[in-house]
């Protein structure tokens, strides 16, 4: 460790004689063995700590288990499941996850990349701009959801202080049914926009210089550029980055615990935010489980896609 | 190429105008979009901007109606209140802090020690169905943490480690281990295996070689991705609210939530607790913005 990199790397035989191993040894840690040895711990670890869980919430999942009540739990099989799938509250609540993860990503995505475009036609201060750009990605979402409702607020909120002194009428953003998903959809979209962006540069910087210009040689025009050279090679990574948030989004339950604790009424709870009220204030954990299991199906099914793509990538 | 064609009929009659057109047309268009980057960097940066405001100001203007831009008087109350108790002596805040430095770190580091070697092993050796153990790793990043979180909950009652800063180090690490497996393995992988085998020659063990020659290499990377796990750990919300509950060991994150609960909120000590919890991760992040694109991909995305 103490030996300077460089020459260590550069001249192993030199360390070698300044410190002559022991020869032999090396057969009692044999490859194998080495990449068992280095490799089991951190499995184990996430063993312990998801899957073993899972496991635990998928036993859960079949009983009436309630984590207050305590006493024995009694198989109930699929009716957790049924319950689930049949109940009109879950539907409700599976449809405004969709329209918030679809509203958030889709925003996020065309303004993310629109700003990603345009920092990368710039020649000057590309790095500070990216920078600035990414600094709501980097903040907790305790903190952003803190921000945002203290800048919404229907009282002294600095947006609605804004409208009134151009001459419009106030919004109770958070606190009626109507607004309340879509302001929830606008922070999410400040957050995470930069996210898009930073993928989208990254895909956009990638693409060889040559292309263009063999392109502007041939006289096409922008739109015929962008169309079948910067979309193109771009997409692949951009496909990423959406699906990446689309997981994140579906999981989302900080925000909206800071934001609007679902409310008003329900028109903010997202499934997460349903999971977390029947599983911690309802206390029906043998159904929260059940409900849970069936959004790690989802997420799975997701996270499925998402590595296939990235493998394709990775692969090309 | 037909389009090409099309544009050379197109402009063919007259070049001079054309081509004095477009550089004008051009100018045009780099101002507009100067301009709009500028809005939305404006829009982007505006709600940092009034947090910042917020903390600095005095209560009254604080509440004012309408808002003030610039016209409030400046103080440092609020960032004094985050520390220090009303009755002097340590803020609940300023314990929470320390817990989240506490459990920040240690959780990173042993994320570091557990996911590096199991990196390295990815990388270097053929281990049975090697891509669907990653899959698999990274996969279980994934989960959504309130339904991990349920489990979670009724096996730390049973051991004891409900409100304690073992169970949060404990779930944090398990939660960085993937992203330090993935984002270390392409660290790796960029190391060129022939200096492990050089040494080896020289009789060093396959241990003593990454040790000795690959590690020290890897240095950079490992401080990268560890400023990343620290981030993910500093910034984390739900398992922190569920799994404690007492002042002396709950982390920042729920500690900042926790001031929004009463009748009356003090937003200004809000926003400034909340800029002393990111100004930390901000300078952070800024230290590590080469690697930002895989980072905040947990690994996956390099370029």
């Amino acid at each position: 460790m103490s030996d300077p990199a460089p020459l260590t790397t550069d001249r192993p035989g030199q360390v070698a004689s300044a410190t002559p191993p022991a020869p032999g040894r090396s057969r009692h840690l044999s490859d194998r063995w080495l990449a068992v040895v280095f490799i089991s711990p951190a499995l184990l670890l996430l063993l312990a700590m998801s899957v073993f869980p899972l496991l635990w919430a998928l036993y859960l999942s079949f009983t009436d288990y309630s984590a207050t009540r305590g006493g024995p739990a009694n198989f109930v099989w699929f009716g957790n499941y049924t319950a689930i799938l049949a109940s009109a509250q879950v539907h409700l609540r599976a449809l405004t996850t969709l329209i918030y993860v679809v509203g958030a990503v889709a925003l996020q995505t065309v303004l993310g990349f629109s700003i990603a475009y345009l920092i990368s036609r710039r020649t000057h201060g590309r790095g500070l701009l990216t920078t600035l750009f990414l600094v709501p990605m980097m903040l907790s979402p305790v903190v952003v959801g803190l921000f945002w409702r203290f800048m919404l607020d229907a009282q002294f909120g600095v947006i609605n202080s804004m409208l009134g002194s151009l001459g419009l009428g106030q919004v109770e953003w958070l606190t009626r049914q109507q607004t309340a998903l879509f302001s929830l959809i606008v922070v999410d979209t400040w957050q995470w926009t930069p996210f898009i962006m930073l993928i989208a540069l990254a895909g956009l910087t990638a693409v060889p210089k040559y292309l263009y210009e063999a392109a502007s040689i041939d006289r096409a025009s922008e739109w015929f550029r962008f169309r079948t050279i910067t979309l193109p090679l771009v997409w692949p990574l951009l496909l990423i980055a959406v699906l990446f948030r689309a997981i994140e989004a579906f999981r989302l339950f900080d925000l909206v615990y800071i934001l609007t604790s679902g409310g008003p009424g329900v028109s903010t709870e997202t499934l997460s935010f349903h999971v977390y009220k029947v599983a911690f204030l309802g206390f029906n954990t043998g159904t929260a489980s059940a409900y849970g299991i069936l959004m790690v199906l989802i997420v799975m099914v997701l996270t499925q896609l998402y590595l296939r793509y990235l493998n394709k990538l990775k692969e090309d | 190429m037909a389009v090409s064609v099309d544009e050379a009929v197109a402009t063919g009659p007259a070049p001079d105008r054309t081509r004095s057109a477009r550089r004008r047309g051009g100018l045009g268009r780099t101002v507009l979009e100067v301009a709009l980057l500028a809005v939305l960097a404006v829009v982007m940066l505006f709600p940092v901007l009034w947090m910042i405001e917020t903390s600095i100001k005095e209560n009254r203007d604080v509440y004012a109606i309408p808002a003030k831009f610039f016209d409030f008087k400046v103080t440092l109350d609020h960032f004094k209140d985050v520390f220090v108790a009303s009755g002097g002596g340590r803020s609940a805040l300023s314990v929470s802090f320390l817990n989240s430095v506490l459990v920040a770190g240690v959780s990173t580091v042993l994320a570091t020690v557990l996911g590096v070697p199991a990196a390295w092993a990815y990388s270097r050796f053929s281990v049975k169905a090697k891509k669907d153990q990653l899959f698999f790793i990274l996969s279980t990043r994934f989960m959504p943490p309130v339904v991990v979180v349920i489990p979670i909950f009724l096996m730390y009652r049973q051991v004891g480690l409900i409100d304690s800063k073992l169970g949060l180090i404990l779930i944090y690490a398990a939660f960085n281990v993937p992203f330090t497996i993935w984002m270390m393995k392409g660290f790796v992988d960029e190391v060129p295996a022939e200096y492990e085998d050089a040494a080896m020659l020289d009789g060093y063990t396959r241990l003593q070689a990454f040790w000795r020659f690959t590690l020290p290499l890897l240095l950079p990377g490992i401080a990268a991705t560890a400023v990343f796990a620290l981030i993910f750990s500093w910034n984390e919300f739900v398992f922190a609210i569920f799994l404690t509950s007492s002042d002396g060991v709950r982390t920042a994150p729920p500690a900042i939530a926790g001031l929004i609960g009463g009748t009356t909120v003090d937003w200004g000590l809000v926003a400034a607790a909340s800029l002393v919890f990111a100004l930390p991760v901000l300078i952070f992040a800024y230290l590590v913005r080469k690697h930002l694109v895989a980072g905040v991909t947990l690994g996956a995305v390099r370029r």
